[in-house]
């Protein structure tokens, strides 16, 4: 089979490059190798909701709005995610292949041969969409966890309900562990959790949603080409949000009212213990003292542009770290029973037979344009082109930019 | 990327450029850091330093560093050089306030004066074999900067907090590391 392009990957980003190539009569297919936005339906857990208020919620030639949604303000659960981004893929009436795995994708003359176990395409470009985030990543700590102790990835986990009754020890302390810290220890089972370097975000600042701010101060369209260190920022965790119908925040405070004890990043295995780091002062400080440069920035904007629809500015109460926390925890003792990693998530390729991937096992590419491959193209990384890029509503500029670029090269590809 | 009014005497161009060469060329990054040590008499003794390997080579230093160790006279020593854990809290402060002087560099804060005050507490009782439930090193180490620089009292705790995350030597103390000890 031949087309122009091939997109691999149904999701939010995969389905917004789509409508990009429909706008401009480029014609392509969206290889999916389960049911359209695949990840949302089967490595997600129960009480999961978007980060982000539903009103940020846009695709190009869809929204909320036009989904029919009726609570802006909300955050939508996992079987609405899925409504919505099945609902667009309808309304943009993508060319969508569901149930075709790809198997391997490399370069032929101009362009590429992309084999699926359903067939092969020939093409002359191919995007890359199958998410940043599919695999979790699980430290190697030097050890591993006495047999007693059961351990899973925040993929696997689904809700407290299946962890066995007693302690756990949740490894990490951004978005994914502050939410399932919470919600198992509200079910009984005592929680301690391992907390490196984080990102501490409250949910509303001066009465608005923090990622109102974001988007509306600019910091959303922040592009990767004009920060200093894009290495870095590309690595941020992501924020200790949840969308919830409270819309609260749940940031280390929060843990600690709730009785959730914190310790230091989980730093090594070594026969039964956990060692811990001692470095959780410092991880909180930076946290917090991050959030203030981030709510000053808010602030001078705000004033700037003469804000009157906003409170007064706050600052919120510095993190309260615990006196002595512990440096080592011996898991054979039987209090904790479970482990959970949420020490983030990476993407895998082993697929994509082109020399593209670094030492990392990441791709490289300049702002989504895989330079060393002309033609091929990756959207839905952390800071792809944007700040906003990993969130739903930065899938539209993005794919914009680089289905343009697309467009360019298919011409250039003409003129030779 | 620094402006010439900005001078805490870090070189943060060789410091970022050898960071990009080195991400290119991360075997070059693999460093090996070493001294000696030679006892002396009682609980005396001098380490010295003199080369380190890196960037795919041996270097010498500009010349050999010693440092002699002793233990106090409230030990029954004859507390010829500071502890050994003294020196431990030395080469903490001595990352940090480097760290402290590049991250300004960096942020284009000049310094006027840094010091800092450290503190390891420890329960003897651990060294001595008295009480198998105390350990042998510190039990907390607090470090405390008075910094006089051109910038805000936020933006100094940013100085410190950036140096810890940045710093060999908060990060040896602070995570396990494996020792060997053969003997030859």
């Amino acid at each position: 089979m031949r087309t122009t392009t091939v997109v691999v990957g149904a999701g939010h980003c995969g389905l917004a490059v789509s409508r990009r190539l429909t706008e401009r009569s480029i014609e392509h297919v969206v290889l999916e190798r389960g049911e359209v936005a695949n990840s949302w339906r089967t490595q997600r857990w129960d009480s999961l909701r978007l980060l982000t208020p539903n009103w940020q919620s846009r695709l190009p030639g869809y929204n909320y709005r036009s989904h029919g949604g009726t609570d802006p303000d909300g955050f939508m659960s996992m079987p609405e995610v899925i409504e919505f981004v099945s609902g667009y893929a309808r309304a943009i009436e993508a060319p969508v292949r569901t149930g075709t795995t790809v198997t391997s994708v490399r370069p032929s003359g101009a362009g590429y041969i992309v084999d699926t176990d359903k067939g092969r395409w020939e093409c002359e470009t191919v995007v890359l969409a199958t998410g940043g985030f599919n695999v979790a990543k699980v430290p190697d700590l030097g050890g591993s966890l006495p047999a007693q102790v059961s351990a899973l990835s925040a993929f696997e986990y689904r809700n407290p309900q299946r962890l066995a009754p007693g302690g756990v020890l949740v490894v990490g302390a951004s978005a994914t562990g502050v939410q399932i810290a919470d919600e198992v220890h509200r079910s009984g089972r005592p929680v301690t959790v391992a907390v490196g370097e984080h990102v501490r975000m409250p949910r509303l600042y001066r009465g608005r949603d923090i990622l109102w701010w974001m988007e509306r101060s600019g910091l959303f369209d922040e592009r990767y080409d004009e920060v200093d260190d894009v290495v870095r920022v590309r690595k941020t965790p992501s924020p200790q949000l949840v969308g919830t119908p409270e819309r609260a925040t749940l940031d280390l405070n929060a843990l600690t009212d709730q009785g959730v004890r914190l310790v230091g990043r989980l730093a090594a295995l070594r026969g039964t213990e956990a060692l811990l780091s001692g470095s959780l002062p410092n991880k909180c400080e930076l946290a917090d003292l991050k959030l203030g440069r981030l709510l000053d920035t808010f602030d001078e904007w705000a004033d700037e542009s003469r804000l009157d629809t906003v409170g007064p500015p706050e600052r919120f109460a510095s993190t309260r770290v615990p006196e002595s926390p512990p440096l080592s925890l011996d898991l054979a003792r039987g209090d904790i029973r479970t482990v959970i990693w949420a020490t983030g998530f990476k993407a895998e390729y082993p697929w994509l037979d082109v020399p593209v991937i670094d030492r990392k096992g990441q791709v490289r590419h300049d702002g989504g344009v895989v330079t060393d491959s002309p033609g091929m193209y990756i959207i839905g990384l952390n800071f792809l082109r944007r700040r906003k890029s990993s969130f739903i509503l930065g899938a539209g500029d993005d794919s914009g930019d680089l289905v343009d670029h697309l467009a360019g090269h298919l011409d250039s590809l003409v003129a030779a | 990327m620094t402006t010439a009014s900005v001078d805490n005497g870090v070189n943060v161009e060789h410091l970022l450029g050898a960071r990009q060469a080195l991400s290119e060329a991360p075997e070059a990054a693999q460093f090996t850091w070493k001294a000696t040590n030679e006892w002396l008499n009682g609980t005396h003794s001098r380490s010295a330093v003199d080369s380190y390997h890196g960037l795919g080579e041996e270097h010498q230093h500009r010349s050999t560093f010693t440092f002699e160790a002793d233990h106090p006279l409230v030990f029954g020593a004859e507390d010829n050089a500071a502890t050994p854990v003294e020196l431990v809290l030395a080469g903490l402060a001595s990352c940090l306030t480097a760290g402290v002087a590049a991250v300004a560099q960096n942020r284009e804060i000049q310094l006027r004066s840094v010091k800092a005050t450290l503190e390891g507490s420890m329960d003897i009782l651990g060294i001595l074999g008295g009480d198998p439930d105390v350990r042998n090193g510190f039990k907390d180490v607090k470090v405390s900067y008075d910094i006089d620089a051109d910038a805000t009292a936020d933006e100094i705790k940013a100085l410190v907090a950036q140096s810890q995350k940045r710093s060999a030597v908060y990060d040896i103390i602070t995570n396990p590391t494996n020792v060997t000890v053969e003997v030859n």
